[in-house]
């Protein structure tokens, strides 16, 4: 199955924007960043996750601690998936007990994945809470989860697929929006 | 009833015969063979492009009967051999019970009466139980009609037991036809000693345990002026021993098994069970010394070895699988592939070694070869037919051989046993 | 290595039919699972829901108890079965054993079996996936992945590494995985011990043999030192535990010669005093109990590996 590009949803500076903008609105929110983390969804959430940690740091001189996840494992639907998906490394070397959590990930789209990623968070330990920051919400929820802090709100419909790419690993920064062929 | 085979290429070793020739069948012995023969009361066969040759024999056949009738019968054992050109076979004794008296020839005999479609001769034990301990009454199972003597699957481990039989067998005009293996050597072993056992860790049966009885029981049958025939070959260092033994004038005479020059112990990676069998398959050198030596006359005789197991009795751990394949249907494919389309040896020696040779070392004057006034036991072949061999077409009523799935080349279109058409393609 | 690189095997029969490639995702995914095992909760729900049996053939402790509790921190149901060896003729086949397990609505079965040969048997007959926990003197290839596992864990790396592999090389299942995978990632391997205890063909396999125990420790990285099975009827050609301690024990002396770096591993379990001497087992250089803690991680990956295989598995 392919894809083809229909529009450009966000270029490089609206990427920024939006991730400064977030960042602020993570501060303005948990105003004692000393129990705040940041987690990421990898591959592209643990990309947001470290812009986010530096742009607070530039706001607030603060070093916020950073990990990413690994949710495969958790996943409902390993039996299905056509492509077996490659096992990688969990990394939150830091105790998550009584800790604000920043869930971060690319898209929101069902809410499987957050599903996944909170039964994993639950499995290190007990945080204070967990908030959701997500650079697209497209809609189309199969489980109650929302969005604290959204990039962008971009309706969609099911024939077609959102494509962040980071210049980190695609080499440039802007947001797609693709037709299934 | 007569029939008439006409415009077949002949050929019959005996007779010097290689040609397109006529056959003429009358009754249960052959008329003659010439060229355009006219005879308007016999029906005609057409053998346009087929060859003709004398009947095959295969001396080394397991018919199960009496006793493991689940795995095969006199009856389905001789159609499978009817149908793949072969009109006699020897059968072997180590049955349950032994063939090891004259009650039990006499018995054997009964059940091929009733109900064999090719000839079939008798090979009876050696000992008491085929346990290597008492002679069996030479004289009366020679009497009661045994060709030759063995107790295959078995050596007679004491030398002197051995001494013993060859004197009788000489006595009696008969002859021993023993299975070498020295059992203390290939203990628990599986599969030939190598590299590939090494790597699929199998216990292994080294070719010692071969020739040293093979050399024992030939200077045994030199120090009683007895007769001998070598069993299933399968090493070079044998073969070396037999060839020197000739040359020796020591009277010895050996057979080589169609897997035994098609397959190498490599066959054993994937631990398929059908590849199990005693003597095992050999190394890649092994096998290029058996096809030598059946080119250079040291291997007298193809024989197939056909040793039916049931599925149970194969369906399980390679280490607990009974040795042994069935090869009565796939011997003389085997043979064209393996020995004639490679220029190795000519049609002539080809029926040399599946017919007239054994017809000569088992005595039988009349079968063998195309002379006037032999048994009409004659086999029309396809030399070129390339088959597949399907387990659900295998006329055994055992499924275990190691060629299913393969494509063969060659086979019987007509078979005739004593003048009777006993298949047709 | 190509990150999509999938796994398509239904089974995980053996390190000979395995490709470099195949190995070292195995030993990536591994490193994946190994994190799992130092979280908090130590078990992710990627098999819940499946059905894991160990069919044991022959006694043992550590590699069942390995296997399950690889199977149980990946949340799958486990059930274990020990087959008396010596009912084994009067009793079900293999073939049968396997289709009643299958008819459980097992989707793995993990096979020690004394016989060379038999997981090969039952995969043949049975849709399950089926892991290798050892067969004969064939292979055990979970235990070369972890003993690689571990290697390349303490050494960075596997190509280049000179490993000699020490014991009784012509009955070792152990041994013959090892063999496979080293070279195949690019290891020198060399076997050591008393002529009668190397089987025939040995340099075919890319190995160096040598009865030279000294020779084998010098230069290496690394030894793997195997169990001496005195109960083996046909290991008579060493008439005691004590001459074979003093030519082929692994010693503090003996490894006075040896590389300062140099792993000591043992699939275990131990004999002390027979193969390897207690100093050694317990001292610094002895990654024993590492590779114990590696093996959880690396069953992980392959039981994962299995029941995830890519469409069409193999």
């Amino acid at each position: 199955m392919g894809f083809t590009e229909k529009a450009k949803i966000m270029d490089k500076e609206a990427v920024e924007k939006a991730l400064i903008r977030m960042s602020h609105e993570i501060l303005e929110k948990n105003k004692d960043t000393d129990g705040l983390v940041i987690v990421g969804i990898r591959n592209r959430g643990e990309l947001i996750a470290n812009r986010m940690a530096a742009n607070i740091k530039e706001i607030s001189g603060k070093d916020i601690p950073v990990g990413a996840m690994d949710i495969t494992l958790y996943r409902d639907d390993l039996t299905q998936v056509a492509e077996q998906p490659v096992v990688k490394e969990t990394v939150i070397d830091f105790d998550i007990n009584g800790k604000m959590i920043i869930l971060v990930d690319d898209v929101l789209f069902t809410g499987r994945t957050i599903r996944c990623a909170l039964d994993e968070l639950i499995d290190f330990g007990r945080p204070k809470n967990i908030q959701l920051a997500v650079l697209i919400d497209r809609g189309h929820r199969e489980l109650p989860i929302r969005a604290d802090y959204v990039g962008k709100n971009v309706p969609t419909s099911l024939d077609e697929v959102v494509e962040v790419r980071l210049s980190e690993a695609d080499g440039t920064d802007e947001v797609v929006l693709c037709q299934k062929n | 009833m007569k029939y008439l085979i006409k415009n077949g290429h002949v050929i019959d070793p005996k007779n010097k015969i290689d040609a397109v020739m006529d056959v003429l069948i009358s009754g249960v012995k052959i008329e003659k063979v010439a060229k355009s023969i006219e005879a308007k009361d016999a029906e005609v066969i057409d053998a346009k492009d087929r060859i003709v040759a004398p009947g095959l024999i295969d001396m080394h056949v397991h018919l199960r009967e009496p006793g493991r009738e689940d795995k095969e019968t006199v009856a389905t054992g001789t159609h499978a051999a009817v149908c793949s050109g072969v009109t006699s076979v020897c059968c072997m004794p180590n049955t349950e019970p032994a063939i090891d008296n004259p009650k039990e020839v006499k018995a054997l005999k009964d059940i091929i009466k009733r109900t064999a479609v090719a000839n079939v001769f008798i090979v009876g034990a050696i000992t008491k139980d085929r346990d290597g301990k008492k002679i069996v009454d030479v004289e009366g199972m020679k009497k009661a009609g045994v060709v030759a003597l063995s107790d295959d699957g078995n050596s007679v481990e004491d030398p002197e037991v051995m001494l013993k039989a060859l004197k009788q067998a000489k006595k009696n005009s008969t002859f021993l036809m023993p299975h070498c293996e020295d059992k203390k050597i290939s203990d628990k072993g599986v599969m030939n000693e190598g590299i590939i056992a090494t790597k699929l860790g199998l216990r292994a049966m080294p070719k010692k345990a071969e020739y040293e009885i093979v050399k024992r029981d030939i200077e045994l049958a030199k120090k009683a002026g007895a007769r001998l025939h070598i069993a299933h070959v399968s090493c070079k260092e044998s073969i070396d021993i037999i060839r020197k033994a000739k040359k020796d004038g020591i009277k010895v005479t050996a057979e080589a098994t169609p897997h035994h020059f098609s397959l190498t112990d490599e066959c054993v990676a994937g631990y398929d069970t059908n590849t199990k069998v005693d003597p095992p398959l050999r190394s890649r050198e092994d096998v290029d010394a058996v096809k030598k030596a059946i080119s250079d006359g040291t291997i007298d005789v193809i024989a197939s070895d056909h040793a039916p197991h049931g599925k149970h009795e194969k369906d399980v751990e390679y280490d607990y699988a009974a040795f042994g394949m069935i090869g009565l249907e796939t011997s003389f494919p085997l043979a064209v592939m393996n020995l004639i389309d490679t220029k190795l040896i000519s049609w002539q020696r080809l029926v040399e070694l599946m017919s007239l040779n054994p017809a000569k070392i088992l005595g039988l004057g009349s079968k063998g070869s195309l002379s006037a006034g032999s048994d009409a036991d004659i086999v029309i072949i396809d030399p070129s037919k390339q088959w597949v061999y399907k387990e659900q077409d295998i006329k055994s009523k055992s499924k275990n051989s190691p060629f299913i799935g393969k494509t063969l080349k060659g086979a019987a279109v007509v078979t005739i046993v004593g003048g009777k058409i006993a298949y047709k393609a | 290595m190509p990150e999509k690189l999938a796994w398509k095997r239904k089974d995980l029969l053996g390190i000979e039919e395995l490709s470099k490639e195949e190995i070292e995702l195995i030993l990536n995914t591994a490193d994946s699972f190994k994190e799992v095992t130092t979280r908090r909760i130590k078990k992710v729900p990627a098999l819940r829901g499946k059905t894991v049996v160990n069919l044991f053939y022959e006694p043992s402790t550590r590699t069942r108890t390995s296997f399950e509790l690889a199977a149980k921190r990946l949340s799958a149901d486990v059930i274990n079965i020990a087959v008396e060896v010596s009912s084994v003729k009067k009793g079900e086949t293999l073939i049968d054993t396997g289709r009643n397990i299958e008819a459980l609505m097992a989707d793995v079965i993990i096979v020690r079996h004394n016989c060379s040969g038999a997981p090969y048997i039952l995969s043949k007959s049975v849709k399950a996936s089926v892991v290798n926990a050892g067969d004969g003197w064939h292979e055990h290839p979970t235990q070369a992945l972890l003993d690689i596992f571990t290697l390349k864990s303490k050494l960075g790396r596997i190509k280049g590494l000179k490993v000699s592999i020490i014991g009784d090389i012509a009955h070792s299942r152990v041994a013959r995985s090892n063999i496979w995978g080293l070279t195949k990632l690019g290891a020198q391997v060399t076997v050591c011990a008393p002529p009668v205890l190397i089987p025939p063909g040995m340099e075919s396999f890319g190995v160096k043999v040598t009865n030279d125990l000294d020779e084998a420790i010098r230069e290496a990285d690394a030894i793997n030192v195997l169990r001496m099975q005195f109960e083996r009827d046909n290991v008579s050609a060493f008439p005691s535990r004590m001459e074979y301690f003093k030519a082929y024990g692994v010693t503090e002396d003996r490894l006075k010669g040896a590389k300062k770096h140099i792993l000591v591993m043992h699939p275990g379990p131990i004999n002390r005093g027979v193969e390897i001497s207690a100093e050694v087992a317990d001292g610094p250089k002895s990654v024993i109990l590492e590779q114990v803690t590696n093996g959880i991680a690396v069953r992980m990956a392959v039981l994962y590996l299995v029941t995830h295989a890519q469409g069409g598995a193999i």
